[in-house]
C-alpha cells in the first residue's frame, strides 16, 4: 500500500525495517519496529517504549476505531515519540481525526489521499477536545482570550 | 452581528466565533463529500459514515435530515428559521422526536449542505444526530423552569456538546453512544435507558455532583443503566466521559451489531469489573487537560442565567373565571401546564398530538404559530420534549387564556398531555427502512378512540408508548402500556405489554402480556386493558400503579376474552 507522510502529497519511500507482528517481536524485543493488532493492549509496551522506532496500527475496516484509543495511549499516556502509522481501512476523510490522535504516517489506497493530508490540518481551523497533536481546545483558548481581557 | 439586530437577548447557550467557525467548516467539509458522492468518487459504504454524522439517513423514499436540538432548547428565531428550512427543502412539515431533534423526511442528497448552510445561520447544525457517535445530549424539557430543579442540566449538556463534537478518538465507535442529563428529582430525561445517563444531586455535605449511570438501553436489549459513579465532582465529568467512552471503544463489541452498545459490554464484564476499568482510565487523565476550569463552567453556566421575569400575580380572576366557564381550558390548566420556579409562572406544553393526528408532526405555518406565541408569551424561548411536545417554558399566569386561544388555532392545544392520547411512537413503517409494522396509523386510531377528553382525564395519566420494530425508537419498554410492532409472515401483528417506567426509582421494563395481536384489534385491545383499570382502580392510583398492585393477570384475561 502507498505510504504518506505530511509535507509530500505523493507516496514516499519506506526504508525502515519491516515492523514485526507483537508475537514475533516478543521473542526479539529488541527489534524497532512492531505492527500491532487494534486488540493488543499498548499499556504492555511501557518498559520498551523509548526502544522502539516505528508502530504500526490496523484498521481492520475505517469504521472500526479502536486503533484511536490505541494511538492517543502510545502518544499520550506512554510518551512514544517514534513514527506512528496507520494502515488498512485508511481513507482521506479520517485524515483529520489521525492526526489529532497522534500518527504521522499513513499507508491508504485511496486515490487523492496525499491531497486530503495535505488538507487535514487546516480543515477545521477550531477544535473543541485536548489530543495528541499541540492544538489548543477552544476552552483553552476562551481562557486566554478572557485573561488578556482582564489584563 | 450585535445582538440587538437578532432579537431578543438569549437566555441559553450562544455561539461564540469559535463555534460558528467550526460548524461552516463541517458544512463546507460537508458539501466537498457530496459532491465526491455525486461524482462516483465515494462510494455509498465510505459515504454512509460521513453522511450519518452530518444527520442524514437514507430512508425507505428518501433522504432523511435528522436536525439536533441541543437539550430540546430553541429559540424563536431558531424554530422560524426550521419553518422556512422544512418550506424550501422538503415539504412543509418535520417531525419531533423522542431525542428532541427534528427530523425532515423528504430532503434531496443535493440539497442536503444547504440545508445545513441555512441552519448554521441561526447556529444549529446536524452533526452527530446519526452514526456510531456520541449523538446529541438530551436533557430535562422544562430544565431552567422547572421548581423542582437542583441546577440546570443544559450547562452540562453544552459542555458535552462541545466535547464530543468530531471528537477524534470517539468518531468511529462500537455504537451509537446516547447521553442524558437531569438536574431534578424527579426525572424527566429517562437518565437510566441512555448509554450514560447523568444525574445531578446534592450530597449530604451539600455538594452538587453527578450520579453516573453506565449501560442502560431500550432496543432489543432492554437493560436498565447501573450506577458506575453514586457521586463525580461536577469539574471532574468530561475526564469521567472520556475514560468511559475509552473503556468502550476498546472492549466494547464489534463482532455483533446486535451487541455492540455499551450495555452489553457492562452486562457481559460485570458492573465492578466495568467500573474497574473506567475508574483505573479516569484515575490516570483526570488531573490532566479535560479538568474543567472553573471560569470555563462559570463562563457557560451564565449564559443559561434565567431571564429576569417580572413579577407576576399567581391568582389571576379572568383565569379563574375561564376556568369555570370553558371545560377545556381547566382540562387544559391541570394536564399542559406545570408549575414554574416563579409563583406568577407556569410551563405550557403544547401537545402535537391532536386527535387523530401523526405524534409529533408540525407543520411550517404551525412552526411560525408556535415562534410567535413565543415571543409574545415565553420569552422568544421553545422547548422540544422527548414525549415530541412543543413546550413555552416562561408563561405569566395572566396570560395563560391568550396562550390556550393562540394554541388552539394552531391546533396544538388539546388538553392530553399525559393522558392515553399523548402517544409516543416511531416513524414506523411509513419512513423507515428498519421497521416491521406501521406505528403511526396505530397511534392515530388509539388518539381517535379515546379522543373524548373528559373520559381521558377520568382515565388519568396514561403513557402508551408505540415502536414499530425491536429497535424501540417508541421506547415502548417504558410505557404504562407499550405496544410493538412485529412481522409474522408479511402481516403486522402488534406484541402488547404493560408497566413500563421511566420515573426515577421506578424505571421498569414492561412485561409482555401474550400473542401478539392485529392491526385492527389494537384498539380493542387497549379499550379492555382501560376498562379493566377503570373497574380495578383504588383511591388516587393512576393506570400504573393498580398495574402494580393487581399484577397482569387480570389485564390479561379481559383483553384476550375482548379480542
Amino acid at each position: 500500500m502507498p505510504l504518506y507522510r505530511e509535507g509530500s502529497t505523493a507516496p514516499v519511500i519506506d526504508d525502515g525495517p519491516a515492523p514485526l507482528p507483537l508475537a514475533e517481536w516478543l521473542k526479539n524485543p529488541f527489534a524497532t519496529a512492531l505492527a500491532l493488532s487494534n486488540t493488543d493492549r499498548v499499556e504492555d509496551l511501557a518498559s520498551h517504549i523509548g526502544r522502539l522506532k516505528l508502530i504500526v496500527l490496523h484498521f481492520p475496516k475505517f469504521s472500526d476505531g479502536r486503533a484511536y484509543s490505541q494511538a492517543r495511549l502510545l502518544r499520550g499516556r506512554l510518551g512514544y515519540q517514534g513514527e506512528l502509522r496507520a494502515t488498512g481501512g485508511v481513507l482521506q476523510d479520517q485524515a483529520p481525526f489521525l492526526l489529532r490522535c497522534g500518527f504521522d504516517s499513513f499507508e491508504s489506497d485511496q486515490k487523492g489521499f496525499g491531497e486530503a493530508l495535505a488538507r487535514a490540518r487546516t480543515l477545521f481551523s477550531v477544535v473543541y477536545q485536548p489530543a495528541e497533536d499541540d492544538r489548543s481546545a477552544v476552552s483553552q483558548l476562551r481562557l486566554k482570550r478572557r485573561n488578556v481581557a482582564a489584563a | 452581528m450585535p445582538d440587538t439586530l437578532l432579537g431578543r437577548p438569549q437566555h441559553f447557550y450562544r455561539y461564540d466565533d469559535y463555534d460558528r467557525t467550526l460548524v461552516a467548516e463541517r458544512v463546507e467539509q460537508f458539501r466537498d463529500q457530496v459532491r465526491r458522492r455525486l461524482s462516483g468518487e465515494l462510494t455509498e459504504e465510505q459515504f454512509k459514515p460521513l453522511r450519518l454524522t452530518n444527520g442524514l439517513y437514507l430512508q425507505l423514499h428518501a433522504y432523511m435530515l435528522r436536525i439536533a436540538i441541543p437539550y430540546g432548547t430553541l429559540s424563536s428565531r431558531q424554530l422560524r428559521k426550521l419553518a422556512d428550512i422544512a418550506r424550501k427543502y422538503d415539504r412543509g412539515y418535520g417531525h419531533f422526536t423522542t431525542r428532541q431533534n427534528l427530523q425532515l423526511n423528504w430532503i434531496k442528497l443535493e440539497d442536503a449542505p444547504d440545508a445545513l448552510a441555512a441552519l448554521a445561520e441561526v447556529d444549529m447544525h446536524a452533526m452527530q444526530t446519526s452514526g456510531n457517535v456520541i449523538r446529541n445530549v438530551t436533557a430535562d424539557h422544562f430544565a431552567g423552569a422547572a421548581a423542582d430543579e437542583i441546577e440546570d442540566p443544559r450547562i452540562w449538556c453544552e459542555i458535552v456538546r462541545q466535547w464530543s463534537t468530531l471528537h477524534p478518538e470517539f468518531s468511529f465507535l462500537p455504537r451509537k453512544f446516547k447521553i442524558a442529563i437531569t438536574g431534578s428529582p424527579n426525572d424527566r430525561a429517562a437518565v437510566r435507558v441512555h448509554d450514560i445517563g447523568l444525574r445531578l444531586w446534592r450530597n449530604e455535605k451539600g455538594a452538587v455532583g453527578f450520579e453516573v449511570i453506565v449501560g442502560g438501553g431500550l432496543g432489543r436489549t432492554p437493560l436498565i443503566g447501573k450506577t458506575l459513579r453514586e457521586f463525580l465532582p461536577k469539574d471532574e465529568l468530561l475526564a469521567y466521559l472520556e475514560a468511559t467512552l475509552r473503556v468502550y471503544n476498546r472492549y466494547g463489541r464489534r463482532d455483533n451489531l446486535y451487541k455492540a452498545r455499551i450495555k452489553i459490554l457492562v452486562h457481559e464484564v460485570g458492573t465492578e469489573k466495568m467500573r474497574e476499568e473506567v475508574e483505573a482510565e479516569y484515575a490516570a487523565i483526570k488531573d490532566g487537560a479535560l479538568k474543567l476550569a472553573p471560569e470555563t463552567i462559570e463562563a457557560i453556566a451564565r449564559q443559561f442565567a434565567p431571564p429576569a421575569l417580572p413579577h407576576r400575580s399567581a391568582v389571576v380572576p379572568e383565569v379563574e373565571g375561564l376556568k369555570l366557564e370553558d371545560r377545556n381550558f381547566a382540562l387544559w390548566l391541570k394536564s399542559n401546564v406545570a408549575p414554574h420556579r416563579m409563583a406568577g409562572y407556569r410551563i405550557v406544553t403544547a401537545s402535537l398530538k391532536p386527535a387523530g393526528a401523526p405524534p409529533g408532526d408540525a407543520s411550517s405555518v404551525q412552526m411560525e404559530g408556535v415562534a410567535d406565541i413565543a415571543d409574545a408569551y415565553s420569552q422568544g424561548e421553545i422547548r422540544v420534549s422527548h414525549e415530541q411536545n412543543l413546550v413555552l417554558p416562561h408563561v405569566a399566569v395572566e396570560d395563560l387564556p391568550a396562550v390556550y386561544r393562540a394554541l388552539e388555532r394552531l391546533g396544538f392545544a388539546e388538553a392530553n398531555v399525559g393522558k392515553i392520547t399523548d402517544i409516543i411512537a416511531c416513524p414506523g413503517l411509513d419512513y423507515c427502512a428498519l421497521a416491521n409494522a406501521r406505528s403511526i396509523p396505530v397511534a392515530q386510531s388509539i388518539s381517535n378512540h379515546f379522543a373524548g377528553l373528559a373520559r381521558q382525564h377520568d382515565i388519568g395519566d396514561l403513557k402508551i408508548k408505540i415502536s414499530g420494530c425491536i429497535n424501540a425508537c417508541g421506547h415502548h419498554h417504558v410505557g404504562h402500556i407499550g405496544i410493538l410492532g412485529v412481522d409474522k409472515n408479511g402481516v403486522e401483528l402488534y406484541q402488547i405489554s404493560l408497566g413500563g417506567d421511566v420515573d426515577f426509582g421506578k424505571t421498569a421494563l414492561g412485561t409482555i402480556l401474550g400473542p401478539a395481536v392485529e392491526a385492527d384489534k389494537v384498539v380493542e385491545a387497549v379499550d379492555a386493558l382501560v376498562t379493566t383499570y377503570l373497574e380495578a382502580r383504588g383511591e388516587g392510583e393512576r393506570f400504573v400503579d393498580t398495574y402494580r398492585r393487581i399484577g397482569a393477570e387480570p389485564f390479561k384475561v379481559r383483553m384476550y376474552a375482548a379480542l
